[in-house]
């Protein structure tokens, strides 16, 4: 069913009235807060006060979902200055004294109102040796995993990432140093280091060792605190660090 | 300003360690002149221990103490996190080294006065 229309089936306007809601507008650098009175409903998230306000408001609001169930990773924004996945957040727990301000993600340069350009954010993914290298062909029988393993329950650990930038969005590293790869790349280069099927495990930890890699983390934490799927960047990084110093002689020492 | 993002115990963590650092590498410089004084200026170098007794540099040493221990008890915190295996009581780590530091800058205070 068309979103508007489950709208439609449920009483617009409950008893609560309404809210105040801020939006940022603009392009790029440019832009403000605009406010809208968006209707309280008793079940509601942040992406259906976004999608109420293009719909019912406002059609030229921009902004990015896609699955609305916390799958795709493309909904998250900046709540009440917190970066959160929007479809998965409700209303009731963000508001603060009633209203609500959502802003496009922080760290990532605003295409625009609320749609960030994710470009820099999934280059970095591959600067990091994001990518699989498989060691073995389609010819080459099904190699089998031990899920028992460390190796393995450490990828495993790691593995759920949906891309969503939130943990970039909430990296005081990434917006000091605008060359640090952030958590979720290195999240991802982690799971790949403890992959055992993978065969670029000297390449992936060269790529992440050096500038802006993993020794550029400060363990604040804000990253695996703000993860909507509970991992844990800053574990996976803590041991991109301890294998990047096991092996010094990468850096010419 | 503190961000609405940062406010959790883990990035105040960060912060009181990076202010501690900046703060004691303030205040070394003046603490090896002051020891310098020791070889140089023996006569100054005692008024200048007269001086120390004074309540009010009894309570900013007090507050030196606190900022040594956390920054010790911080880097231990750190050490730990990136090279031992990983722990989910990080805030309870983090709790401990304040709740430590606390302890002996208030030893400090009680044995000075
Ligand atoms: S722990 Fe590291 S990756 Fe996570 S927010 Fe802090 S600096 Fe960024
Ligand atoms: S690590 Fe978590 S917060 Fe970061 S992109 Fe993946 S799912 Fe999102
Ligand atoms: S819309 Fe897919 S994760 Fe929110």
């Amino acid at each position: 069913m068309h979103i508007r229309e489950a709208w439609k089936d449920e009483p617009l306007v409950s008893n609560s009235g309404t809210m105040k809601v801020s939006v940022w507008r603009g392009q790029g650098d440019v832009g403000q807060f605009e406010e809208f009175d968006v209707p309280v409903l008793d079940n509601q998230t942040i992406l259906d006060v976004v999608s109420w306000i293009q719909q019912e408001s406002d059609p030229t609001l921009t902004y990015r979902f896609a699955c609305r169930v916390g799958m795709c990773g493309s909904c998250a924004m900046m709540v009440n200055g917190k970066p959160r996945w929007t479809c998965r957040t409700h209303v009731k727990k963000v508001r603060k004294d009633g209203a609500i301000e959502i802003a496009p993600l922080r760290n990532l340069p605003v295409i625009k109102d609320l749609a960030a350009d994710m470009t820099e954010f999934f280059d970095k993914w591959v600067k990091a040796e994001g990518v699989f290298h498989p060691s073995k062909t389609r010819e080459d029988p099904i190699e089998p995993i031990n899920h028992e393993s460390n190796a393995r329950q450490q990828a495993s650990a790691a593995i759920e990432c949906i891309n969503c930038a939130v943990c970039y969005a909430a990296c005081d590293s990434v917006s000091s140093n605008s060359d640090y790869l952030g958590p979720a790349a290195l999240n991802r280069a982690w799971t790949l280091v403890n992959d055992e099927r993978d065969s670029a495990a000297e390449q992936r930890l060269k790529a992440v060792s050096g500038d802006g890699g993993c020794h550029s983390c400060h363990s604040h934490q804000s990253c695996m605190n703000y993860c909507p799927n509970e991992l844990n960047p800053t574990a996976s990084i803590a041991g991109l660090k301890r294998e990047s110093v096991k092996n010094l002689s990468w850096w010419g020492w | 300003m503190i961000r609405p993002h940062r406010s959790h115990p883990l990035w105040y963590a960060f912060m009181l360690h990076r202010l501690s650092g900046l703060a004691l590498a303030l205040f070394l410089p003046f603490h090896f002149y002051v020891l310098s004084l020791a070889l140089t200026n023996a006569a100054r170098f005692g008024s200048f221990i007269e001086w120390v007794h004074h309540p009010l540099v009894v309570v900013a040493e007090t507050g030196l103490v606190f900022l040594l221990a956390v920054h010790f008890f911080g880097g231990l915190r750190l050490i730990a996190l990136e090279f031992l295996p990983w722990t989910s009581r990080q805030k309870t780590l983090a709790a401990f080294a304040l709740a430590a530091s606390f302890f002996i800058a208030c030893a400090f205070f009680l044995s000075a006065i």
